[in-house]
């Protein structure tokens, strides 16, 4: 049963569930990850150390450079991905590499949609209505 | 989207699969924008080194290049950022054949796509700056934050896929930078200070960009008293860019779209203050065990001018660590010709081109080659090579040399 709903003015790809990871922190597929194991490796960011396989990602905004509409693609090729992205707010280059990786993903809420989504919840994307809920 | 007859076409494949899936693309990410409608552009720009392309990214260039119907190639001139390694120091780096071998077939399909391999990042120093007012199609971070900033020109960032896009299809969709709305300032910083060297300037984007901190934010800067050189804000301009994902800025009285503030600022705007302490501050956060393996000059590649310098620098020097310096295909010959190659390399150090550090495996190489402690005057190299694993400094060129003499950075 849906308990929480969360309307977004961007919104692209399919339907998705499964656990969140989030923190108030940036995203760059280039900066950030270590693409071969699936993790988090940028000492500085708030994630370091955690897997974004199968997670939903719940993040601020995006980061850093031109690479991630690459890398998503790639990191899709290998299911090494995570299963679909939930941002404040992204850049052209996060939805192009979302478009051309075919990973799920709402942005643009009228809150913070860090704060407003405990770490590890089961949550719902659903690009086609432009809603993220909290599933029970 | 709003499409026009032309575009209609292409979505209806008359013009072929190629640009059909090109336009297809564009739109997904233009009505993910609220984009009104498609602007043409006049160039466009592909970030597209093989370590983010992987063999996914090679395969899907190999499939298009193998298109038999229809339009084959890209419509306007579209060039290429860095590759993933200097063929010619491919063995010095540590690339493998894999690495070599994948390189060479993304280049074949490139190449059969009709995309020109110039293989720079600095291309608005190198290849043709944009004009006042010309939409482009740039990929880059540092090369569409200069665009737009200084050269008044009109782009977003664009990931090599819609770089790509734009270049088959001849246009973008037009939302963000495209439009006079959003290159209006939307913050306010003063400086207190005019940087000096190319570390300082790298490091003040830095701290701007981190206040910034979104692609949608634009800074307006006021307090710089001297006429910034072009190498100064390619390193204000990429750092900032790297640290917030920022793709423009305004400096009051140096940039064109701000000859004075009311030119790009109205009403009351967030106001920041950036002294000197808080780019030295950035500095220190770097610095660790003062140890080098390695001192490097990249991101962006160096113009003919910095490697002038670093050569001066080099001068009867004697490395005890490696020393590289990263510049394009166009300024390398000159480089050449002009000593300065040969100055940096008896000093013990590397001249490589039509690459950057970062985009050219920079993980395979800490491991290949033991480097992890990096000292480099790029504030947007040691922005990003954190997660590579490695320990890197940011100093001045002049540090960074004395450091690859001594093996410490003082």
């Amino acid at each position: 049963m849906t308990t929480r709903k969360f309307r977004a003015r961007h919104a692209m790809g399919r339907i998705v569930r499964g656990p969140a990871l989030v923190a108030h922190d940036g995203f760059s597929a280039r900066y950030d990850l270590d693409r071969a194991a699936g993790i988090f490796t940028r000492p500085a960011h708030k994630l370091v150390g955690q897997s974004y396989v199968g997670r939903i990602l719940v993040l601020d905004t995006a980061k850093g450079g031109v690479a991630t509409a690459w890398m998503l693609h790639e990191m899709t090729s290998r299911g090494i991905v995570p299963l679909a992205l939930v941002f404040n707010s992204v850049n052209p280059i996060l939805a192009q590499g979302a478009a051309l990786g075919d990973v799920p993903m709402l942005a643009g809420f009228d809150l913070d949609i860090t704060a407003a989504i405990p770490d590890g919840a089961g949550v719902e994307v659903n690009p086609q209505r432009g809603v993220l809920s909290i599933l029970d | 989207m709003k499409l026009n007859d032309e575009e209609q076409d292409i979505l209806g494949g008359k013009f072929g699969a190629l640009p059909q899936l090109a336009l297809q693309h564009q739109i997904q990410v233009g009505e993910f924008f609220g984009a009104a409608d498609f602007v043409p552009v006049a160039q466009a720009h592909i970030m597209a080194d093989t370590e983010s392309l992987g063999e996914a990214g090679v395969r899907w260039l190999e499939r298009l290049a193998t298109t038999t119907d229809g339009q084959r190639q890209v419509r306007i001139p579209t060039i290429t950022d860095p590759r993933g390694t200097d063929f010619a120091k491919a063995d010095f780096l540590g690339h493998t054949k894999t690495m070599l071998d994948l390189e060479r077939r993304a280049i074949v399909a490139f190449v059969t796509l009709g995309v020109t391999m110039t293989d720079t990042c600095i291309n608005y120093q190198t290849i043709q700056a944009p004009m006042p007012n010309e939409h482009a199609a740039f990929g880059d971070t540092g090369v569409v934050i200069f665009s737009n900033s200084v050269c008044a020109a009109r782009s977003n960032f664009e990931g090599g896929p819609s770089a790509l896009a734009a270049g088959l299809t001849g246009r973008t969709p037009r939302y963000g930078f495209h439009l006079a709305e959003q290159r209006r300032a939307t913050l306010h910083v003063h400086v207190d200070f005019t940087p000096g060297t190319l570390n300082e300037w790298g490091a003040l984007g830095a701290v701007i960009g981190r206040i910034a901190g979104n692609y949608w934010a634009v800074p307006v800067i006021e307090g710089i008293v001297d006429t910034p050189r072009s190498d100064q804000l390619k390193h204000f301009g990429a750092a900032m860019a790297s640290f917030g994902s920022t793709a423009m800025f305004h400096i009051v009285g140096h940039t064109p779209e701000a000859r004075q503030l009311s030119d790009v600022a109205s009403g009351d705007l967030p106001r920041h203050r950036v002294t000197r302490a808080a780019i030295e501050e950035l500095q220190r956060s770097y610095l660790g065990d003062k140890r080098v393996d390695v001192v490097v000059f990249s991101a962006p590649q160096l113009s003919l001018y910095e490697l002038r310098d670093l050569a001066q620098i080099c001068a009867g020097r004697r490395f005890t660590v490696p020393l590289l310096a990263v510049t394009s295909p166009q300024v390398k010959p000159d480089c050449d010709r002009m000593g300065y190659t040969a100055r940096i390399e008896e000093a013990g150090g590397t001249v490589l081109a039509g690459m950057c550090f970062y985009q050219s495996y920079a993980r395979e190489i800490a491991e290949a080659k033991g480097w992890h402690r990096l000292a480099t005057n790029s504030a947007k190299l040691v922005n990003i090579l954190g997660g590579y694993g490695y320990r890197p400094m940011l100093a001045s060129m002049e540090a960074c040399v004395d450091a690859a003499v001594s093996g410490t950075l003082t």
